[in-house]
C-alpha cells in the first residue's frame, strides 16, 4: 500500500474463506425476491406442462391417499375416529402432511437439482429452499381448497363437525409446519452434497415418519393401544402439528399448549441448525457435489 | 489516482483428488478435530503444483496459488491460459460460486457472471419467461427488466420467437438470448468466460462491441476469459496469464499475447533443423526465429517471422538455386520462393542467409516447409521434405471474425478504388 489514497476505497463486500458463525443476510434476500417469486412461478407453471390433467394432479393424490387410508385403517383395520366420518378425518391428516413432506423432499434436494445454477452464478442460495416452500404453499392451498368442499359436503350431511376459536391459528399452525420442513430439508440437502447416504436415507424416513405422526389415527389412540411404544408420538413434534389440525378444523382431538410449545422450540433449533449448516455448504459445495 | 475496484489477494484454492469414499470421511473428521482444538487445517500444508499431466505425490492439488491481482474501474481484463491453467476456477472465486480456500477478494461494486450463458433457462417456458428468469437469477429486479425487455429482444434478434419455448430454439438463439439478457445488466463488474465461441460471426461482432460499450461509455469493469486471441486483442487493456494455477505474466494485452505465444509453442511443430554431416553442398541448419531472434513455431498473426538458413556450397555447385515451398493444414502449396547463387555472389563454403516472411500475409493456419538446392534439370543436391513447420495463429486480423471460414491462405491488399 504505497498509494495512500487506495484506503480510501470503501469495499462492498469480501470475500474469504472463513465463515461467520451464523449468517443469515435477510437484506440480501429481500433484494432477491423477485427472483424467489419467479422461480416460484417457474415450479407453478412448468410441472404439469405436457400433462393432459394438468393442476388436477394436485387433487388426485390426496384424494386416492384418504380413500386407500380409509379402506385400509379404518375399514379393514378398524381405527375408530369418533364422530368424524374417517375419509374427511384422514384428508385432513394428509393434506398438512403433504405439505410437510413437500416442503422436505423439494428442499432436501436443492444442491443436488441445481448444481448447474449454483455452478455458474451467486444469489443467496437460500432462495431456492424458500421458493420450494412457497410455491408448495400454493399446492397446499389447492388441496385445502378441496378439502373445503368435502367439507361442506359432510357438514351438510349433518356429520358432527365444526369449528372453534382455534381456527383462527390454523394459519400460524401451517407456517410452523413449512418451517419445520424448510429447516430439516436444508439440513439434510447439505449433508447430501457431500454423502449422498442421506438421499436414501430420506426416502423410505419420510414413508416411515408418517407412521408415526398420527396422520391416520388419533394421538389417542396409540398411547391406548401402545402403551410402550406411544411416547415415540410423543415425542415427534410432526404429530401434534396433525392432532392440532384436526382440533381446530374437525374439533376433534385434543390440542395440548404443551406440545404445541414443544413444537415450536423444535421447529426454531431445526430452522437455525438448517440455516446453520446451509450456510456453511453453501459455500464451496461445488467442489463436491 | 488508481480507482481499484476489484482486489484479490493471495487466493488459493485446494482440491482433493480422487473419489469421495470412508477416506474422505477421515480426513473430515481429523480436520474438524483439528478445528475443533483450535489448530490449522492438516491438509492445507501438502498439495501439489496443479500439473494435470504429471503423477503426482499428494491426494491435494492446489488449482490456484496466491494469486494476486487488481482491476480498476472501466478496464477489460482478459485472462488467458491453457486448459487446466487455473481460469475457470479463479472466475468461479470471482463471481462467489465457490469459496478460496485461503486468500480475500474485496469488491467494490456488484457483481455478475456470464460463466456459461443460459445459466437457469427453463425449456419449458417461453423465451420472455426466461429473460425475467434469467435476469433475476443474475441479479436483476423485475422493475429493472421490465424497462429494458424491448431492447434486449431486439438485441438477442430473436423477436419472431420470443414467445415460443426455449427448448424450441436453435442453440444459436439459444446463446443470442442469454448474451442479450446478460449484456444489459448493469453490475459494475462483468464476467465473462468463453460465450464468443458460439454463436455466428455477425453475433460474435456484435457481441466484442457490447462488451466495448459497457467498459468505455458505462464505466463498468470487465473480466474476460477466453481462448480468442483475437478478441482478446481487440477487448482487453490488460491481460493475465495463468499457468499451472498461478499469474506468470501480468500487463498490456500486446505484450500478454507474445508472452503466451512464447512459452506456449507446441511441441509438435519443428522449429529448427541441423545436418552437421554435409560433406560437399547441402543445408547444414534452418531455423524459424522471431523479431528477437529466439527460435519459435507459433507466431501471431502480425509477427515478424525469420528463416535462418546456413548451407554449404562447393566450387561445383555455386550456379544452383535454393528454394522453399509453403505448404498449409490442407496441403495446399501457398507459394515457392527460389535464389540463384550466381546472382548473389555466393562463396565457396559456408554461407548463411536470413529469409523474412512477409508479416500480415499468411493468413492463420499451420504450415509446412520444405527446402531444396538444386541445378535446374540437372541435379537435386539437397532435397529436405516438410523438415520445418509452424503456425500462425490469430492475434486480430482483419478477417478474425470469419475465423473457422475459409476467406482464403494469403492476406491481399488489392486497390479498391471508388468511381
Amino acid at each position: 500500500m504505497n498509494q495512500p489514497e487506495q484506503t480510501n476505497t470503501t469495499w462492498l463486500f469480501e470475500i474469504t474463506p472463513k465463515n461467520k458463525f451464523f449468517s443469515l443476510n435477510l437484506k440480501e434476500v429481500w433484494q432477491y425476491r423477485d427472483l424467489l417469486l419467479l422461480f416460484v412461478k417457474r415450479d407453478v407453471v412448468t410441472v404439469y406442462k405436457q400433462t393432459v390433467l394438468g393442476p388436477l394432479w394436485y387433487l388426485i393424490q390426496p384424494l386416492f391417499t384418504s380413500i386407500t387410508f380409509t379402506i385400509i385403517f379404518n375399514n379393514v383395520a378398524g381405527i375408530n375416529t369418533g364422530t368424524v366420518p374417517p375419509f374427511l378425518f384422514n384428508l385432513a391428516g394428509i393434506t398438512v402432511w403433504n405439505y410437510f413432506t413437500a416442503c422436505l423432499n423439494g428442499t432436501s434436494n436443492t444442491f443436488g437439482a441445481n448444481a448447474g445454477i449454483f455452478g455458474k452464478v451467486y444469489f443467496p442460495r437460500i432462495i431456492v429452499p424458500l421458493s420450494i416452500v412457497v410455491s408448495n404453499l400454493l399446492k397446499f392451498g389447492i388441496q385445502f381448497f378441496i378439502f373445503i368442499c368435502f367439507y361442506g359436503y359432510y357438514y351438510f350431511q349433518g356429520a358432527a363437525i365444526g369449528m372453534n376459536v382455534t381456527t383462527l391459528f390454523f394459519p400460524l399452525l401451517i407456517v410452523m409446519m413449512g418451517v419445520l420442513g424448510l429447516g430439516l430439508g436444508m439440513f439434510i440437502s447439505s449433508l447430501v452434497t457431500k454423502y449422498r447416504d442421506f438421499s436414501n436415507l430420506i426416502g423410505f424416513g419420510v414413508q416411515l415418519l408418517m407412521y408415526l405422526s398420527a396422520v391416520m389415527y388419533p394421538m389417542a389412540l396409540i398411547k391406548e393401544k401402545l402403551p410402550t411404544y406411544g411416547w415415540l408420538v410423543e415425542y415427534n413434534p410432526l404429530a401434534y402439528v396433525i392432532e392440532t389440525t384436526r382440533y381446530m378444523l374437525l374439533d376433534v382431538g385434543q390440542i395440548s399448549l404443551y406440545g404445541l410449545g414443544y413444537t415450536f422450540l423444535v421447529t426454531i433449533v431445526v430452522f437455525l441448525v438448517g440455516v446453520l449448516i446451509f450456510n456453511r455448504t453453501e459455500k464451496s459445495f461445488i467442489d463436491t457435489v | 489516482m488508481k480507482d481499484i475496484i476489484l482486489k484479490a489477494e493471495n487466493i488459493s484454492k485446494q482440491y482433493r483428488l480422487g473419489q469421495v469414499g470412508t477416506g474422505t470421511m477421515a480426513h473430515d473428521l481429523n480436520r474438524w478435530w483439528h478445528q475443533i482444538r483450535g489448530k490449522e487445517n492438516p491438509y492445507l500444508k501438502i498439495g501439489d503444483i496443479n500439473d494435470r499431466s504429471t503423477k503426482g505425490e499428494s491426494d491435494y492439488v492446489w488449482a490456484l496459488q496466491d494469486i494476486n491481482f487488481e482491476v480498476e474501474r472501466g478496464e477489460i481484463l482478459g485472462i488467458i491460459g491453457k486448459n487446466g491453467a487455473g481460469k475457470s476456477t479463479l472466475l468461479k472465486i470471482l463471481s462467489r460460486v465457490t469459496a478460496p480456500t485461503t486468500g480475500s477478494i474485496k469488491f467494490g461494486g456488484r457483481v455478475a457472471s456470464l460463466l456459461e450463458v443460459g445459466t437457469g433457462f427453463n425449456g419449458e417456458m417461453t423465451g420472455r419467461e426466461n429473460i425475467y428468469l434469467n435476469g433475476a437469477i443474475l441479479g436483476m429486479t423485475k422493475k429493472e427488466i421490465t424497462s429494458k425487455i424491448d431492447e434486449i429482444i431486439e438485441f438477442s434478434g430473436c423477436e419472431r420467437y420470443i414467445d415460443t419455448p426455449v427448448k424450441r430454439y436453435s442453440s444459436g438463439m439459444y446463446v443470442r438470448l442469454a448474451f442479450a439478457v446478460a449484456a444489459f445488466l448493469e453490475p459494475e463488474i462483468l464476467i465473462v468466460d468463453e460465450v464468443l465461441a458460439v454463436g455466428d460471426a455477425e453475433f460474435q461482432k456484435k457481441a466484442i462491441g457490447k462488451m466495448q460499450d459497457i467498459s468505455q461509455y458505462g464505466g463498468r469493469t470487465v473480466l474476460f476469459v477466453s481462448h480468442n486471441m483475437a478478441a482478446i486483442k481487440q477487448l482487453c487493456t490488460k491481460t493475465i496469464i495463468m499457468e499451472n494455477g498461478m499469474i506468470v505474466f501480468e500487463g498490456k494485452t500486446d505484450d500478454g499475447i507474445d508472452y503466451y505465444l512464447q512459452s506456449n509453442q507446441y511441441e509438435g511443430y519443428i522449429g529448427h533443423y541441423v545436418n552437421e554431416a554435409i560433406q560437399e553442398s547441402g543445408i547444414v541448419s534452418l531455423a524459424l526465429v522471431d523479431n528477437n531472434n529466439v527460435i519459435r513455431t507459433e507466431f501471431g498473426f502480425d509477427e515478424t517471422v525469420v528463416i535462418k538458413i546456413k548451407i554449404k556450397v562447393s566450387e561445383k555447385h555455386l550456379n544452383a538455386h535454393l528454394g522453399f515451398r509453403v505448404v498449409d493444414r490442407n496441403e495446399r502449396v501457398i507459394f515457392t520462393s527460389e535464389i540463384k547463387f550466381a546472382e548473389k555472389n555466393v562463396n565457396n563454403g559456408i554461407n548463411d542467409f536470413e529469409v523474412q516472411l512477409p508479416t500480415k500475409f499468411l493468413a492463420p493456419n499451420a504450415f509446412r516447409l520444405t527446402f531444396g538446392l538444386h541445378i535446374p534439370n540437372q541435379e537435386l543436391i539437397d532435397y529436405l521434405e516438410e523438415c520445418l513447420s509452424f503456425e500462425i495463429v490469430e492475434t486480430g486480423s482483419e478477417f478474425y471474425m470469419y475465423n473457422g471460414n475459409d476467406y482464403g491462405c494469403v492476406f491481399v491488399h488489392c486497390n479498391w478504388v471508388l468511381r
